[in-house]
Parts: C-alpha cells; sequence; structure tokens
C-alpha cells in the first residue's frame, strides 16, 4: 500500500494503524539483518504512537495527512531520546535533547516513525559505505549499494519498511540513492524545508526531502515538512503552497529543457542518457515542448562544490570537540583531548574533507580555491537563470550509473565524488530538484530520471515528475 | 598541472583542524589531497575577476524575531549527554600551561 492509501485507509477506521505499523515492523524483523538500511528501530515507540492513532480515529478525531503512515528518518535529523549517531562513532550513543522540525511535523501529521537510517558518516559519500556502522545493501540487488548519503533510507523504501522516509540532501544525497533504489527522491528548494535539527554538514547547501515510492506520496510528505519555521532563521518566510494539488495538472504547454552537460559528460552510461531522452520524448508527447540547453558552469560545478561543501564541514564540525557531548579520549590538556578524540571519533572520509576544507580556507590558499569555487557558483546560478527565462523546467540524469556494486569506488575518493556529477549544479545554485524512476538499465537495475526546477519550482517539478511515472508505466 | 601537497603542509593543517593524525594518515593525506585538488586546478585557471563569490543561495540579511522569552533546553538533560560534568558545567582537562 501507498502511504496515500494507508492514510486514506487509517482515517476512514477501515484498518489501524496498529495493523500497518506491525505489518512492516515484520517486514524490517524478517529481512534488515541482510541489508541493514536501519541503525535504530524504535518498535515499541511506534506501536504507542500506532495505538494512540488508532484511539483518535475511535474518539472520531482526524490523526492528520499521514495517519498511521509508518516513516523512516535518516539518522542525520534528532530525536529527542532516541540515539542520533550521523553513522559516526563521534556521536555513538548520543540521544538529543530535542527533536528536528521536520520529525515533529511528521508525527503532529500522524505519521509514525519506525526507525532512524543508516548514512555515510555525517552525509559524506555516495553509498552509505561510509557508515561508522557497516553498510546498508540496495534490496533489489544486495550485492550493489544502495547509494548515499541516504542509502538508509532509499533502502528503507524500496524494501518496503516503510512507505516514507527522510533524507538530507547537501550535493545528491536523496536524489542518488533514490535513483539508485528506484524510489522518488525530492531535494527541495533551499530554505523551503526547515533544517532545525539537522545535523549540519554544509550548511548553504544541505536540506531535508522525501523518499517515496510514488510522485504522489512524495509530494504528501512534502507538503507537511515544508514551510517556514522560525527556528531556523535561513527558512524561506513565506507560505508554502501544496504540490499535491499539482499532480494531476498535467505538462501540456510547459517548456522543458534537456541539459546537454549533464546528459553528455564523461561516465554517463548509454542506457542513462536513453532514459533521459526517452522522458524528454514521453513529456513531449503529453504535450510539452522540449528543446536541449546549455549550462557551461556545470563542467566546474563538481569542482567547486568538492570545495565549498569541505569547507563548510571543516567549520561545522569543529563543534565534535569531546566538550559537550558524544565520544571524549582523555588526555592531560584540552587541545589534545580535542584532537585525540577527533582522531579516534572520526572516519577516513569525514576527515578527509575536513583536511580538505580547513586547507581551502586556510592563509595563502583561500583566494585560489575557496573564492574561487564561491564565483563559480555565481557563474552556476546566472547560467540556470538563462535558462529558466526559456524553460520551466529541466531533465538530467540523476546518476551516471546504476547501482555499482559494494567496494567498486571505495579505493578512490574522487571516483566516488563523480557519482554526484549530475546532481551538485542545482544544489549550488539552491534550486528545487527531484529523481523520478524511468527505465532500467545494466543487470536491470532502475535508472533515475532527475527533475530540475528554479528555486520554489516545485508546483511544476512535480507536474513533470507525474508526467514521467506515469509514461513510464 | 598537479599541486603536490608537502608531509609538513599537512601537519600544519591537521593542527588548525585539530586532529591527531597518525603518520599513515598524514602520508596518504599528502598524497590524496593532492589528486584532489589538483582536480580543482582547473578553477584557479578561470578568470573571474569580475563576478561576485555567492556564499549562500538565499538573499538573506540580519533576519530578526521579536525577543521574546521562550523554553530553552533541559539544563540536566544536555549535561547528561556530556563526556565529564561537574557543579552543572562542563568539565575539561587544562586548557592553560598547555605543551
Amino acid at each position: 500500500m501507498t502511504a496515500t492509501e494507508i492514510a486514506a485507509a487509517v482515517r476512514s477506521g477501515q484498518r489501524s494503524a496498529r495493523d500497518v505499523v506491525e505489518e512492516h515492523l515484520a517486514a524490517i524483523a524478517a529481512r534488515d539483518r541482510d541489508l541493514h538500511a536501519f541503525l535504530v528501530v524504535v518498535a515499541d515507540q511506534a506501536r504507542e504512537a500506532a495505538a494512540a492513532i488508532d484511539a483518535a480515529v475511535a474518539r472520531g478525531e482526524d490523526p492528520g495527512p499521514l495517519a498511521g503512515v509508518p516513516v523512516a528518518i535518516k539518522d542525520t535529523l534528532c530525536t529527542r531520546g532516541v540515539a542520533t549517531t550521523c553513522g559516526s562513532r563521534i556521536l555513538d550513543g548520543w540521544e538529543p535533547p530535542y527533536t528536528a522540525t521536520t520529525v515533529e511535523r511528521i508525527l503532529g501529521a500522524g505519521g509514525v516513525v519506525v526507525g532512524k537510517t543508516n548514512c555515510d558518516e555525517f552525509a559524506m559519500g555516495s553509498s552509505t559505505e561510509n557508515s561508522a556502522f557497516g553498510p546498508t545493501r540496495n534490496p533489489l540487488d544486495p550485492s550493489r549499494v544502495p547509494g548515499g548519503s541516504s542509502g538508509g533510507s532509499a533502502a528503507a523504501v524500496a524494501a518496503a519498511f516503510a512507505p516514507l522516509a527522510l533524507g538530507s540532501d547537501t550535493g545528491g544525497s536523496i536524489r542518488q540513492p533514490a535513483a539508485l533504489c528506484g524510489t522518488v527522491g525530492v531535494k527541495p528548494t533551499y530554505g523551503r524545508v526547515s533544517r532545525y535539527g539537522l545535523v549540519a554538514f554544509a550548511s548553504s547547501l544541505d536540506q531535508v526531502g522525501p523518499f517515496a515510492t510514488t510522485v504522489a506520496d512524495a509530494a504528501l510528505l512534502l507538503d507537511v515538512i515544508a514551510g517556514h519555521d522560525p527556528l531556523d532563521s535561513t527558512s524561506i518566510d513565506d507560505d508554502h503552497a501544496p504540490v499535491s494539488p499539482q499532480l494531476a495538472a498535467g505538462v501540456a504547454g510547459l517548456r522543458i529543457g534537456l541539459v546537454e552537460e549533464l546528459t553528455d559528460v564523461d561516465g554517463v552510461q548509454a542506457p542513462v542518457r536513453d532514459a533521459v531522452a526517452q522522458a524528454g520524448a514521453a513529456l513531449e508527447a503529453a504535450g510539452a515542448t522540449v528543446e536541449r540547453v546549455s549550462i557551461p558552469s556545470a563542467q566546474y560545478a563538481l569542482s567547486a562544490y568538492y570545495l565549498i561543501a569541505p569547507a563548510e564541514a571543516s567549520s561545522n564540525l569543529a563543534r565534535y570537540d569531546g566538550v559537550r557531548y558524544g565520544l571524549r579520549v582523555d588526555a592531560d590538556h584540552a587541545a589534545a583531548m580535542n584532537a585525540e578524540t577527533r582522531e579516534a571519533g572520526f572516519g577516513p572520509e569525514v576527515k578527509r574533507r575536513i583536511m580538505l576544507g580547513t586547507y581551502a580556507l586556510s592563509a595563502g590558499y583561500y583566494d585560489a580555491y575557496y573564492r574561487k569555487a564561491q564565483q563559480v557558483r555565481t557563474l552556476v546560478i546566472r547560467d540556470f537563470a538563462r535558462v529558466y527565462e526559456r524553460c520551466d523546467a529541466l531533465l538530467a540524469p540523476t546518476s551516471p550509473t546504476v547501482a555499482f556494486p559494494l567496494g567498486a569506488k571505495t579505493a578512490n575518493p574522487l571516483e566516488m565524488y563523480l557519482s554526484d556529477v549530475c546532481t551538485i549544479p542545482s544544489s549550488l545554485a539552491g534550486h528545487a530538484a527531484m529523481s523520478v524512476p524511468f527505465g532500467a538499465g545494466e543487470g536491470g537495475l532502475p535508472i533515475g530520471v532527475q527533475v530540475l526546477a528554479p528555486a520554489l519550482g516545485e508546483p511544476v517539478m512535480f507536474r513533470v515528475a507525474a508526467a514521467l511515472e506515469a509514461a513510464a508505466g | 598541472m598537479s599541486r603536490s601537497i608537502t608531509r609538513a603542509e599537512v601537519e600544519h593543517v591537521a593542527r588548525l583542524a585539530r586532529l591527531a593524525l597518525s603518520d599513515e594518515e598524514l602520508d596518504g593525506f599528502a598524497r590524496e589531497l593532492g589528486v584532489i585538488l589538483e582536480h580543482a586546478e582547473d578553477l584557479a585557471a578561470l578568470d573571474l575577476d569580475d563576478v561576485e563569490p555567492t556564499a549562500h543561495p538565499l538573499p538573506l540579511v540580519n533576519v530578526l524575531r521579536p525577543d521574546e522569552v521562550r523554553p530553552s533546553l533541559d539544563r540536566d538533560e544536555v549535561l547528561g549527554q556530556a563526556p565529564a560534568v561537574e557543579d552543572g558545567r562542563f568539565r575539561v582537562p587544562r586548557i592553560l600551561d598547555a605543551p
């Protein structure tokens, strides 16, 4: 059952939330030992929440649009009293004293949190192999990665452990795993969804968003979590116009661009390139006009991102100092305690990014690297603005490849970084983007087509996504 | 153009980042950071003198809110997560006269 179907059945009293949650907990118990989508399953809490929802329905109350829907939460989001580690030893056992706004909104809408999902440590990675607690496997082929960094959330939805999940996306961490696991994944416009309670990686890029099996379910969850939050000063200060009512609007008359630089870039597998072309043809058949467009600065976006994101991370992760929470390795003075704690608590990729970011921000290199990268960010924004004068939305691959085998890219950081080449440009611009399953590639594995829209372009983005979903069948 | 990074530079950066890296890690990062930064050299070659840098995607300036008293985090709950506390405060090793 989809989330939309579950919520309708629970609200009308046709199905109990308790029954729904038991079914999903049973699925987790049967298969998650092999997949490792979850770091923590909160079975008792989920049962209590479901019982409360059933009681509300029995009293004639409406529990809300997510009534009784199981939701998996990426472990980068704080949950009061429930261990939140971000896949890192340095936060092993940490129980936050507060809950992320997005999670509060899900609970307020009648959603049932079933657990916290695995991810690359501090969301740094593209395969979930950088989790300190072991990798997650792709439910469609357990010898392959689910993508990352939100691989646990993507796998949880693909394995039907929960119809909905939350992830976080800094350079593609929702969209790429969604593509690799054959689910829908949405990175909302920067500022559309609250970051309060999202553990910070790169604050000018991070955004929380939904995973779902259908476009309608993704819209359902986005409409619950989106909107201004006074606790996040970077959240956009206006009301969120719900996207769910847009889904049936069709694409007739919309102008769609196929982004050349993201489709023809080296490393994009032929079936992925073909899927984007077929997606364009499907939209044309549904009444849209489609043309090829160019974002010339996209070729520099990956390099710019891998300076900007580590620079922001090196600053954000300074807070893990062994003083207020998490791991402490004792030493006889504070500076040594800080350094020994961080050495023991962080894994190799997190150290690599901290080192890279610290280097890029250090005296003598700031202008050559960090400032240059910020200037490229301006070029990317300008290029998108020019294209969006002519287009309502854009198409590109989500990931250059289908899901790859575990271990295939762990020896070469740069090759792993290239997994994000198609998702990074819209992240730098702060725009909306989402991945929709469209066709299959090598080994019958799913391909994701990425729909890009300008800032606050979610309504048109979801219209295009719904049309692609209908065409994919 | 390849940009090599010396071990001394890596040690300096590790000190700035408060990471007590092992000898193996210092050697490894000298090699790896060079490879990653080599990829970034194509940016260094761009002529961007007239382009303003973008630090943030939203044009936000001084977001203000009314100065109202609101509940804050529970002190005991917060301190309950700390590695060491004393008299309602975080306890740390000595910070003065460090070597």
